[in-house]
C-alpha cells in the first residue's frame, strides 16, 4: 500500500465502506506516513464541518413570501 | 386613525374570505383575542400600511417557534416526521407547517448551494415546498420525507441552473478534470479548526468554499456528506452511475480540504 493508493482509497475508508483486509492495510501505512495520516484526519474534519455546519436563518421576508406562496397554491387546490 | 381603519379592513378581508383560506393562521385561531392585542400592536410599531394581518401572525409564528439553536445533522430528521407526514396527508396542515419550519433553512441553503443564486434558491424552495404538498399522496414512506423532498428541490436547482447556464452544466457526461488526485498542501489543522471561527464567519467560509467547486462535484457532496443521503440514494437523483457518485465525491473531498486549508492549517492561527 502506497499514498497514492491511500488517496485512491480515502472515501472508501472515512465512508467505512472497505473489507476489513485493504483497512488494515491503509491503517498500517498511515501508522508510519504522517502526510498520509494529515491528509486522511483533515479530509475528515472537512466533512464534518460541513456536515455539522449550521444553515442560516432565513431572512423574515424571504419566509413571508414561502408562506404567502403556500397560502395562494392551497388556494388553487381547494378551488 | 388610518392603523386603525387598515386594521378594520384587513380583519373584514380575512372574515369574507372565510377561516378554510387562512392557512398557517388555522392552529392559531383559539388565541384569537391574543392575536387581536398582537396584530394591533405589531401594525402601531410598524405604522403600518404595508402589512397585512396575516402577514404580521406569521411573523408572530416565526419568532414564537426558533429552530433549535444548532441542530447536529442526525438530529435534524426526527423521530415525529412519519406522524407529521401522516397527519399533513390526512389533511392536517399545521403538520406540513411544521414540516416547512422544519426543513426551510436546510432546503434554501441547498438550493443556493446548488444554483448560487438568491433569488433562484428562493424559487426554488418555494417550489419544492409546494411540489411537495401537492404531490405528497404520491409520497409513499418508502424513504425518509425529507429525502424526497431533497430530491424534489434537487430537481428544482437543476432545471433552475440548466437553464441560466445551459452550456455549463452537464451532470451526465463524466467529468475529466486532468487533476491529479494527490493533495498538495499537507499541514495539520488542529484538534477542532472551525472553533476558531465565529458562526457567521465559518458559514461564509464554507458558502465561498463550496460556491469554487465546478457543479458536478458540488453537487454531489451536497447530497452525500451535507445530506447525508447514501451513494445509492445520490446515484438516482442526479441520473448517476455510483462509480461516478463516488469518483465526484471523492475529488469533492480533496478540493475542499485544499481549499479549507488556508483557514485551518495551524500556522494560520500562530
Amino acid at each position: 500500500m502506497n499514498c497514492r493508493s491511500i488517496v485512491k482509497e480515502l472515501s472508501n475508508y472515512l465512508d467505512e465502506a472497505l473489507d476489513s483486509t485493504l483497512k488494515d492495510s491503509i491503517e498500517k501505512h498511515l501508522e508510519h506516513c504522517d502526510d498520509c495520516r494529515v491528509v486522511v484526519d483533515t479530509t475528515k474534519k472537512t466533512i464534518q464541518i460541513f456536515c455539522n455546519s449550521e444553515p442560516a436563518p432565513l431572512p423574515e421576508d424571504t419566509k413571508l413570501r414561502l408562506r404567502e406562496a403556500l397560502v395562494k397554491r392551497l388556494r388553487r387546490v381547494r378551488a | 386613525m388610518g392603523t386603525q381603519f387598515i386594521i378594520q379592513k384587513t380583519e373584514s378581508a380575512v372574515t369574507r374570505r372565510g377561516a378554510s383560506l387562512s392557512f398557517f393562521a388555522t392552529k392559531r385561531r383559539t388565541v384569537a383575542s391574543n392575536e387581536e392585542q398582537f396584530v394591533r400592536r405589531v401594525a402601531d410599531r410598524h405604522s403600518c400600511a404595508t402589512l397585512s394581518r396575516r402577514e404580521i401572525l406569521l411573523m408572530s409564528t416565526s419568532k414564537a417557534n426558533p429552530l433549535p439553536a444548532r441542530p447536529l445533522p442526525s438530529q435534524v430528521v426526527k423521530d415525529d416526521e412519519p406522524i407529521l407526514v401522516a397527519s399533513a396527508k390526512a389533511g392536517d396542515i399545521s403538520a406540513f407547517e411544521t414540516l416547512v419550519g422544519r426543513y426551510e433553512r436546510k432546503i434554501f441553503r441547498l438550493a443556493q448551494n446548488i444554483t448560487q443564486n438568491k433569488e433562484d434558491a428562493e424559487d426554488v424552495m418555494q417550489e419544492a415546498f409546494l411540489k411537495a404538498y401537492e404531490h405528497l399522496d404520491e409520497f409513499q414512506g418508502n424513504s425518509r420525507f425529507y429525502t424526497w423532498l431533497v430530491r424534489i428541490a434537487v430537481n428544482q436547482a437543476l432545471m433552475k441552473l440548466r437553464k441560466r447556464r445551459p452550456n455549463q452544466v452537464s451532470l451526465d457526461e463524466e467529468v475529466d478534470t486532468g487533476e491529479e488526485l494527490m493533495p498538495r498542501e499537507v499541514e495539520d489543522w488542529g484538534p477542532s479548526p472551525e472553533e476558531r471561527y465565529k458562526q457567521s464567519e465559518l458559514g461564509g467560509i464554507l458558502s465561498s468554499t463550496i460556491a469554487e467547486l465546478d457543479p458536478s462535484f458540488r453537487i454531489v457532496f451536497q447530497l452525500r456528506d451535507i445530506e447525508e443521503m447514501s451513494t445509492e440514494e445520490t446515484a438516482e437523483a442526479l441520473g448517476l452511475s455510483i462509480p461516478a457518485v463516488k469518483s465526484r465525491l471523492l475529488r469533492a473531498r480533496l478540493k475542499l480540504r485544499q481549499k479549507l486549508n488556508r483557514y485551518f492549517r495551524r500556522s494560520e492561527n500562530s
